[in-house]
């Protein structure tokens, strides 16, 4: 009995696991129409003249954002969480009854939420603020939320066996404590009901916060809602799944010290570079802009580390399409932070700010190093939570050449598109009148929106190749032993 | 001691939460200390104002239109002077958007009419050839939500001292009062009262006669609210 190895308790991670795959497809075919009705306008009305006030751009763009961010990116985080978090800390959820209450309810409240979420949204109901604008019942839904997933990591520390807290951890409670932080500062908002009760909607609520203040805190979230929900937690994934797959030890345990504790001082301060040349004080302006450049130093920190783990094994990118998914995601991290410090310096910020580049940066990020962490988390724990291969191997081969050029058409065609506008928003004639009218810079556009729409589009593709890999894994796919599940993931043809 | 730290997740967590709160404090702490301070000509909205703002938000227009013109000479030449952080203290939540995928709206009140807007909304492609804005149709059926605008007034008022009802400077010297019913029943008075004077601006019949009937479209609160950005 002794010598044993721990019976891990998946339920809850195949809970999230089945809803990342749902909401990715969900999130990005709407980001799809987005795309397509950008390039070509009339899909604004692809359900008709009547329904077009809930198929229109702006009605769709928030759906968009928050349904890929906090449906597919943090489905995909908490089942790795309830998959890592057992194994590192060498405790399994099935020995207390309260976590597993805890992390069910966790699930399903989430998916409550996000029913609900989609819905207000589609009604326009909306606070305005960017990847934040869940109304007032919505937020203290979020912090329920948010605090049975504290429960969850604590408490599991709370009964561990492994004493010292590996790197993913780290990660994970800091993702934990700066969304929480981030979320309660930002959502300072009074309900209108308790002023003025029983006038307008019951769910109507006013920012604590106006104008420059209010976008000094909102920018100052979110910038690091992306820090905390699509980096840190994918960087805690990364540091588990890379070592698991490759069977390489991570490089180095001092760079992964200094990475860490660099990226929760540095990453703070840069959300400032969302608000150059606006009203806010200049000297946090410059705050922002300075430390965005710093900010390159931590981020490469984890991207070399990881690379690094890799060292004398490269043979292995070659040989396993998962190891190419995790290896081109470090890579899309290294590039995505050297792009956005780039974009933080103020003249050239001067330049992409307002602009596509912007969106093209957003989504090299989004797509190159989320997504595919994402998607690689997916494919390394399916057959040991199925205890099944992987259905094809080819299959996650074709995905990840399809949808690496998807990311290359979108940011490519982004940077041109933005570039080109910035610059003939700024042209002057001889006599110093401006060049272009503003529909000259959206006319411009076209076939960049269109590429865009191109790449987007084939990204998707290969989410429904995904979703059949993973459905085929967990229901037909060859039966494996544990002895297979030691490192590289098996895979059939 | 990281060695140690990371043995104690109580202390882990507690450095974690220092370390990514300074610099909050740090940023973010000081303008709170001076308050967003109105400028002198900037005006609370008024009940039909803030429903047509209400409208905007609904319908994400901030998604790609801006609210903030930056101190560039390409900016000023193309769409006004340059914004004031003063000019926003009215403003909750803050408008200025982050993608400029149409034109920057700031100052939109002073170079577009009514009756621009309106067909501007009604098709856009009309009005400027090789937009790609969505028409906006429904705003013309869809009747707005004056309540929701007043509860948002008498909130404001309340709990952060917006001056309504009060002499305000302007910046030619005169003074302007921003008027807020005491009663529900008189801010919808109020604000129809306001739609009226839009909708005398507009050709769409159902508008007019919705107006007419004591209804306020959103479109035409929207325009109101477009009207006023100066």
């Amino acid at each position: 009995m002794e010598n044993r190895p721990l019976e891990y308790d998946y339920t809850v991670a195949k809970l999230f696991m089945y809803n990342t795959i749902f909401v990715g497809i969900v999130g990005m075919l709407v980001g799809v129409i987005l795309a397509w009705q950008m390039a070509f306008p009339g899909v604004n009305t692809f359900l008709g003249v009547n329904l077009a006030e809930y198929t229109n751009f702006g009605r769709l763009r928030p759906l968009h954002t928050d349904s890929v961010i906090y449906g597919f990116v943090l489905s995909g985080v908490w089942s790795s969480w309830y998959y890592i978090g057992q194994r590192v800390l060498k405790v399994s959820m099935a020995e207390s009854k309260f976590l597993m209450f805890v992390g069910k309810a966790h699930f399903w409240i989430y998916m409550a939420a996000s029913i609900v979420i989609v819905i207000s949204l589609l009604f326009g109901i909306t606070s305005s603020k960017e990847y934040s604008e869940f109304e007032w019942p919505l937020d203290a839904g979020i912090v329920i939320i948010w605090v049975l997933w504290g429960i969850s990591i604590f408490g599991l520390i709370g009964i561990r066996r492994e004493k010292s807290l590996y790197i993913s951890i780290w990660y994970f409670i800091a993702t934990f404590l700066a969304v929480a932080m981030l979320h309660i500062f930002n959502n300072a908002e009074v309900p209108t009901w308790l002023i003025a009760p029983g006038v307008g909607s019951w769910y109507h609520s006013v920012s604590m916060y106006a104008g420059t203040n209010d976008a000094l805190v909102q920018w100052w979230f979110g910038h690091n809602a992306v820090a905390f929900v699509l980096t840190t937690p994918i960087i805690a994934m990364i540091y588990y799944f890379l070592p698991k797959e490759s069977g390489q030890a991570v490089y180095s345990y001092k760079l992964s010290l200094l990475a860490f504790w660099g990226l929760m001082f540095v990453y703070l301060w840069a959300g400032g570079h969302h608000l150059l040349f606006s009203t806010v004080p200049d000297w946090m302006q410059t705050m922002g802009s300075v430390f965005s450049v710093v900010l390159i130093l931590p981020s490469w920190g984890s991207a070399i580390n990881m690379l690094l783990t890799m060292k004398g094994e490269w043979q292995q990118v070659a040989a396993s399409p998962l190891i190419k998914f995790m290896i081109m995601a470090s890579t899309f991290y290294m590039f995505s932070t050297l792009e956005g410090p780039i974009q933080a310096i103020k003249s050239v910020n001067a330049l992409a700010h307002f602009t596509d580049w912007i969106v093209g940066h957003v989504h090299d990020g989004a797509l190159g190093w989320v997504g595919f962490m994402v998607i690689a988390a997916m494919f390394h724990m399916a057959p040991r939570i199925f205890k099944r291969e992987i259905y094809s191997k080819s299959l996650m081969g074709t995905q990840f050449w399809i949808q690496t050029l998807g990311v290359i058409l979108y940011f490519t065609s982004m940077w041109i598109a933005g570039i080109t506008q910035g610059m003939m928003w700024r042209a002057h004639d001889e006599f110093g009148n401006l060049a272009y009218s503003f529909i000259d810079t959206v006319a411009v556009l076209h076939p960049y929106f269109t590429i865009r729409a191109v790449g987007g589009t084939l990204y998707l593709v290969g989410m429904f190749m995904f979703a059949y890999n993973m459905y085929k894994t967990m229901t037909s796919s060859r039966v494996v032993e544990e002895s297979e599940l030691q490192n590289a993931t098996p895979m059939g043809a | 001691m990281f060695h140690w730290l990371e043995k104690n997740p109580f202390f882990f967590a507690v450095a974690v939460f220092v370390v990514i709160a300074f610099a909050g404090l740090v940023e973010i702490l000081p303008n709170f200390a001076q308050a967003s301070r109105p400028i002198v000509g900037a005006k609370p909205y008024s009940t039909l104002e803030l429903t047509g703002r209400l409208v905007y938000i609904k319908n994400s227009c901030n998604a790609c239109h801006s609210q903030l013109i930056r101190p560039f000479k390409s900016e000023t030449d193309r769409y006004g002077h340059y914004s004031t952080s003063g000019e926003y203290a009215y403003d909750r939540p803050f408008l200025w958007g982050s993608k400029r995928t149409g034109p920057d709206l700031m100052r939109v009140g002073n170079y577009r009419t009514t009756d621009w807007h309106e067909n501007h909304m009604r098709n856009p492609a009309e009005v400027v050839p090789g937009s790609i804005m969505p028409a906006y149709t429904w705003m013309f059926t869809n009747v707005a939500d004056v309540d929701t605008a007043y509860a948002e007034q008498l909130t404001i008022q309340k709990l952060f001292g917006v001056p309504y009802n009060a002499e305000l400077p302007m910046a030619d010297g005169s003074k302007a009062t921003v008027a807020l019913a005491d009663t529900l029943d008189g801010a919808r008075a109020s604000a129809l009262e306001e739609a009226k004077l839009i909708a005398a601006d507009m050709k769409d019949q159902g508008v007019k006669d919705a107006v007419a009937a004591g209804q306020v479209p959103e479109i035409v609160a929207l325009i109101a609210y477009l009207n006023r950005l100066k």
